[in-house]
């Protein structure tokens, strides 16, 4: 069904003046340009992202061999390995998923996708990127400071965060706190300007329910961080005056209470998850609906659902704090909050499912990454229900069963999510195709080792594993699981190797891969009616005009399997099967 | 079996944690299979082919999304379900705690677990409590009520065989209780990261039978007379 073409008075977006050739360091570096940030962003997180891998290795390594010095680092002492699984928590959470699903996902596709020239606040969009790459410096720095870099965990529990003296580390905490003040300001000045953007900015005729569901996602997830993480910045700003200022807010020696910092942090840590989850899964339904030349099944249930999603996320946080001393009679009203949130999530699942009956589905590689997105997230949250249920959680809370959950979600969506969104999209950006069959084989490696090194993790916290240990051999108890635990390490190996592929395709293609048209795809959304890559402004002369929703994939009486939503009228000849 | 990873059970509630966990299994894996399988089928069934043009199918129609409002209406009644199970199995375990037979004090410090027993006269603060660390000592089938606390930092007591686990926090005092159905040794890990020492801060329990509980009574308060704690 059509909407029928009508205009709707929108504000024109603001033509910039027409941009003259910078130079180097104003095309590169300091652009405006939302297309080059978005690439900083992406290379930003890809860089992060080694570096995260590289201290996920080294724990695990030190977790399968633990007398052992560990190749290309050396000797693990548990002060040492408290500040490995602290920061890669902080660095993939923070300097990966964050800036590859928002940051370049969100600054690339956002104008684009509206019909938009750029953001609503280009210099200030340059300015929240260049603040997340300090922020990416400070907390790198943080690992040569003495005593090293911060060791109490990526959750930064308080007291053993509040007083040096607990952890041995003085520095490296302060570091790892002002890099997260400094990338909440990088984040909160985006997702002000990604909603003023999306609200002021759409083009004439993209009214809300023609946008595209990426779009409608990266909304949410804006509005969820904006809204959470105002007491995490209260507690970041605390917890740092606690340690430099000598102050009590969680040290209860002076009066404070450790359970606010949890309260606190989990008041933003779980809605964030949805702020990652989000644009992975709004990037996995655009690929669902182009592959399988079919609308997306449901899409205002989905938006309805997205905002409910958004909505319950802000009500569920202390099932993160079950046994952790909350008043008993708290637990089962969070129990039921968290354990509701799985009807709207199952809902958006069962109509992604939906898109697929009686579609015309074509396996190229972004596909591919879409169904394993989709195969790998039922996983992940299906393990959450057990972890929501509170009785359950007495036995599972701080076991690897809690690493083993949030890494097949969290994994899901930025490495699923992640690659398909950047296989789809990368003929857009640069304006080149990659490597249909090395796309294949990175995705098979991945999914395979992604499930020898995460399946078998659930074993052992089931086994009774604490998370965060140096060393099993200490635990008789644990004896059992060992051999899980070296197989898990190799292949987790296997899974960073796996990702050679990829970066060997991804540096190739932009330097020398076919170059792309402006639509192989042939997808319906706005972006891929400009050139690839865009021009500076996006759209030459005039912005397109919008006269249909985002899906208009095979209609019956439409000769073309697809109708892009800026064009005026569909060819009007009838299909006829062969 | 995946669930045969849990460690043995020998407390009276653990039955309660494990068929919960049990249920969420077997509802969860039906899902998975259902879920998947669909998926899995569909991309087989609907391959692009020749002649084949794919249906436009929005999902507009009450008849269609149907589809997707009934598998989720009864993923909201699966959901109740196990609430209801966990509303009272949480209950029975941190809610309704049974008059206590054996009490201890468990106080977490980096990174030992200090264990007070309150001596023959069952009262703490006076001349005969014993602080043993790391090593709680218990008759098997009698209540013991615990109080937890921590001088430092966030300890996590974590008994895995009792399906018992509880955060310890500095400037608070919980209670907690269990009645072991098995003599043995089991470790207690501490499950909340707390320091450099964190790996490796483990305890043990020992549940006694009747007999050797009232030796090791005897063995470490040797002047008491017969009077006290009952084995």
């Amino acid at each position: 069904m059509t909407h029928p073409p009508s205009i709707t008075p929108t504000p024109v977006s603001i033509v910039h003046p027409a941009h003259e050739a910078r130079g180097f360091w104003r095309t590169y570096v300091f652009t405006i340009d939302h297309k080059t940030i978005a690439k900083q962003y992406l290379f930003l997180g890809i860089c992060m992202a080694s570096v995260g891998s590289y201290l996920a290795y080294v724990m695990r390594w030190q977790l399968a061999f633990p007398d052992e010095s560990i190749p290309g680092f050396g000797f693990v002492g548990p002060e040492t390995y408290n500040a490995l699984i602290t920061n890669h928590g902080t660095i993939m959470v923070f300097f990966v998923a964050m800036p590859i699903l928002l940051g370049a996902f969100g600054n690339f596709l956002i104008p684009l996708m509206i019909g938009a020239r750029d953001m609503a606040f280009p210099r200030l969009n340059m300015l929240s990127f260049w603040i997340l790459a300090v922020a990416a410096l400070v907390i790198l720095t943080s690992f040569f400071v003495p005593a090293g870099g911060a060791s109490a965990g990526w959750t930064g529990y308080a007291p053993l965060s509040a007083r040096a003296e607990y952890t041995g580390v003085h520095w490296g905490i302060n570091l790892w706190l002002l890099a997260h003040a400094l990338e909440f300001v990088s984040f909160l000045v985006g997702g002000v300007n990604f909603l003023t953007t999306v609200i002021t900015m759409r083009a004439p005729g993209m009214t809300f329910f023609r946008l595209p569901l990426v779009i409608w996602q990266l909304l949410t997830a804006s509005i969820i961080f904006l809204l959470s993480v105002g007491p995490l910045i209260a507690a970041a700003v605390m917890l740092l005056m606690d340690r430099i200022l000598n102050t009590s807010f969680f040290v209860p020696e002076g009066g404070g209470d450790p359970l606010l910092w949890e309260h606190l942090f989990w008041f933003f840590g779980h809605p964030e998850v949805y702020v990652v989850l989000l644009p992975g899964l709004g990037a996995v339904m655009e690929v669902l609906a182009v592959f399988s030349r079919k609308p997306i099944f449901g899409y205002r249930w989905i938006i309805y659902s997205t905002i409910a999603i958004g909505f319950l996320s802000f009500i569920v946080w202390a099932h993160h704090m079950f046994v952790n001393g909350i008043n008993p009679r708290l637990v089962m009203p969070f129990s039921i909050t968290t354990i509701l949130i799985s009807v709207p999530m199952s809902l958006i699942i069962f109509s992604m499912i939906l898109t697929l009956w009686k579609g015309s589905i074509r396996l190229a590689t972004p596909m591919l990454w879409a169904l394993g997105f989709m195969v790998m997230f039922i996983l992940g949250g299906l393990t959450g229900i057990v972890l929501g249920s509170a009785p359950a959680n007495i036995q599972l809370h701080g076991t690897y069963f809690v690493v083993a959950h949030f890494h097949t979600v969290l994994l899901s969506v930025v490495i699923f999510g992640g690659f398909t969104g950047l296989y789809f999209w990368f003929p857009k950006m640069f304006g080149r195709m990659m490597n249909e069959s090395l796309g294949k084989l990175h995705f098979l490696l991945t999914l395979i080792f992604f499930n020898l090194t995460f399946f078998p993790m659930h074993a052992v916290g089931l086994a009774g594993m604490p998370r965060r240990i140096a060393n099993p051999l200490q635990y008789e108890s644990l004896t059992a699981v060992q051999p899980l635990n070296v197989y898990i390490t190799m292949s987790a190996v296997g899974l960073i190797v796996a990702q050679l592929p990829f970066l060997i395709n991804f540096f190739w293609s932009i330097a020398a891969g076919r170059k792309a048209e402006s639509n192989p795809w042939q997808a319906a959304t706005l972006e891929w009616s400009a050139p690839s890559p865009p021009p500076h402004d996006n759209w030459g002369d005039t912005i397109p005009t919008v006269y249909r929703g985002p899906y208009e994939y095979s209609l019956p009486d439409v000769r073309e399997d697809y109708i892009p939503q800026d064009r005026v009228h569909p060819s009007r000849s009838t299909w006829k099967a062969e | 079996m995946f669930l045969s990873w849990l460690p043995e059970n020998i407390s009276t509630y653990g039955g309660e944690v494990d068929s919960l966990i049990w249920l969420i299994y077997y509802i969860t894996l039906a899902w998975f299979i259902a879920t998947v399988g669909a998926l899995l089928v569909f991309v087989l069934l609907f391959r692009d082919r020749d002649g084949w043009r794919a249906a436009y199918i929005t999902g507009e129609k009450l008849s269609q999304v149907a589809w997707i409002l009934i598998p989720t209406a009864l993923v909201l009644v699966l959901d109740l379900w196990i609430d209801l199970r966990g509303g009272d199995a949480w209950a029975k375990i941190k809610l309704h705690v049974p008059p206590k037979e054996i009490q201890v004090q468990v106080t977490g410090k980096q990174f030992n677990w200090e264990i007070l027993y309150p001596g023959p006269d069952d009262q703490f603060g006076t001349a005969d409590d014993l602080q043993i660390d790391n090593e709680l000592h218990v008759p098997v089938n009698k209540v013991v009520a615990m109080t937890l606390k921590s001088k430092d930092v966030i300890h996590s007591l974590f008994l895995p065989n009792l399906r018992l686990q509880q955060n310890v926090i500095p400037g608070r005092e919980f209670q907690a209780w269990f009645q072991a159905t098995k003599t043995g040794v089991f470790e207690i890990p501490c499950a909340e990261l707390c320091g450099f020492g964190h790996s490796g801060m483990i305890g043990h329990l020992t549940v006694h039978t009747a007999e050797e509980y009232s030796q090791w009574v005897k063995d470490q308060w040797p002047s008491a007379t017969g009077a006290g704690i009952s084995p």
